[in-house]
């Protein structure tokens, strides 16, 4: 029993993080090179791609540093003298110095040993370092005290397959958009924003994903059906899109 | 203008309309948005970035010449995340309730773009004085989006500004009330920064055609 609990925590903050606290929609984390990178799906994949992979290795990294260095008493370890020690002033520095540290040494090692990988992703992760999306993860990864290295680990892929979503889902809408007759002040930045905002709406709505009761069996069921209602989401925006090219043509 | 020329006044004056960080350079929306629901937290965050951004650009300048440009990136994040450090305990001992509703944002002013990007862009390349107000001008432009975000959401949100209510008692019926006015509870919500922001766009392009940009 206490096994499947423990799938059930990990099935829940996975799809937490992708729908529900989605980091552009709920918390606008990353919105800058959201807004810049998202002209073309190609490359929206490309750094997509990157900000899943520096999420997956820096939130559980930025985990172990809280646990055993910042966090009131984890220097414990050390020596019971140490027990009194609260290191937290120091997480913004050195998680920023982890992630700018990380994001070197996987360009260098992705450089030497793939690169194919490193055509494809290598000049967005420079781009990484400074987006706040990675920064954010690792900052509510700790004000909401995720509690296992493997959760954290989950945490970290699963809000970054949540960006990844974002940015693949607004690149193709304005690629489409393109055709339209946006009214020219609001061409560019101002529909962007109007069309993430109504995108957020959407999302909102799968706030009543893991609410739906006390039931373990109700919460299963609740989220196998999930991805299936994402998909017609975005079928549903497509043939939306179609529907305005069509009135245009 | 006696203490600045027209080209130094110029650096505080143009981001704040036709060079404004949010609207037109596209940075620092990350952490612009999500704590604008308020009037109270916005100002708080307009003066944190003011003050990062202010004594950044003087610190980067100072030292531009003796940083070496390959760990340029690092060096800034330590310059900023120590400053960053300073506002969240400044915040917590002062302010604890506010710092509380800010969260992880004030944390996220280290990755903020504007920051990042009036760094490189100019504290690298100019003097401190120039580069001060360059940051004070930056800075101030994002406030001024941030406070007029807030300014709304608040008002239409929850009729009050700076937490006092300006409409009337929604529950004695008093003020707009009684004439049927309700609160709309959706402008608290996150979705509605990105479209009061897309609106502020608008506005602004429609005043300034030369902004306008291709699909």
């Amino acid at each position: 029993m206490t096994s499947t609990s423990h799938t059930m925590e990990h099935v829940e903050l996975f799809f937490k993080s992708i729908f529900i606290d989605n980091m552009v929609f709920a918390t606008f984390l990353g919105m800058c090179s959201y807004l810049a990178v998202s002209k073309k799906v190609s490359t929206a994949v490309g750094l997509g791609a990157a900000v899943i992979f520096v999420l997956a290795i820096t939130v559980p990294l930025n985990w172990l540093l809280d646990q055993y260095i910042l966090q009131e008493g984890a220097l414990v370890w050390l020596g019971p003298e140490f027990a009194a020690y609260d290191l937290s002033f120091l997480s913004f520095i050195m998680f920023i110095a982890t992630i700018a540290t990380m994001v070197q040494l996987v360009e260098i090692v992705v450089e030497k040993f793939s690169p194919a990988l490193y055509n494809s992703l290598g000049i967005f992760l420079p781009l990484i370092a400074v987006n706040c999306a990675i920064l954010g993860g690792s900052l509510f990864m700790q004000s909401r005290e995720i509690a296992t290295f493997g959760l954290a680990l989950n945490y970290g892929v699963s809000s970054g397959i949540g960006w990844f979503l974002a940015i693949l889902a607004i690149a193709a809408i304005r690629e489409k958009i393109r055709y339209s007759n946006v009214p020219a002040p609001l061409r560019g930045l101002g529909i962007t924003f109007i069309i993430t905002g109504l995108m957020a709406i959407g999302f909102m709505s799968f706030g009543g994903m893991l609410t739906g009761g006390d039931e373990e069996t109700v919460n299963e069921e609740t989220t196998v059906n999930v991805q299936p209602e994402a998909e017609q989401l975005e079928q549903v925006e497509n043939s939306d899109d179609t529907a305005v090219l069509a009135e245009t043509n | 203008m006696g203490l600045l020329s027209k080209k130094d006044a110029n650096l505080i004056l143009d981001p704040l309309t036709d060079n404004n960080p949010i609207t037109i350079q596209v940075l620092g929306i990350c952490s612009a948005l999500a704590i604008t629901a308020e009037l109270e937290a916005s100002i708080v965050m307009a003066i944190s970035v003011i003050f990062v951004l202010g004594v950044g650009n003087v610190v980067i300048s100072l030292m531009r010449n003796i940083i070496p440009s390959k760990i340029r990136i690092i060096v800034q994040l330590i310059v900023v995340a120590t400053l960053v450090i300073i506002v969240d305990l400044v915040l917590k001992a002062f302010a604890y309730e506010l710092s509380k509703t800010l969260s992880v944002f004030v944390g996220l002013i280290i990755t903020n773009c504007i920051i990042m990007g009036r760094f490189e862009a100019f504290a690298l390349g100019n003097g401190v004085w120039k580069s001060f107000l360059d940051g004070i001008g930056n800075a101030l432009g994002y406030g001024v989006i941030l406070i007029i975000v807030g300014f709304f959401r608040e008002l239409l949100g929850s009729g009050t500004l700076l937490g006092i209510p300006v409409l009337g008692d929604p529950i004695a019926k008093t003020g707009l009330y009684s004439i049927g006015y309700e609160n709309n509870g959706f402008m608290l919500l996150s979705p509605m920064a990105l479209i009061v922001v897309g609106i502020i766009i608008w506005i602004q392009r429609t005043k300034n055609k030369a902004l306008i940009e291709d699909n």
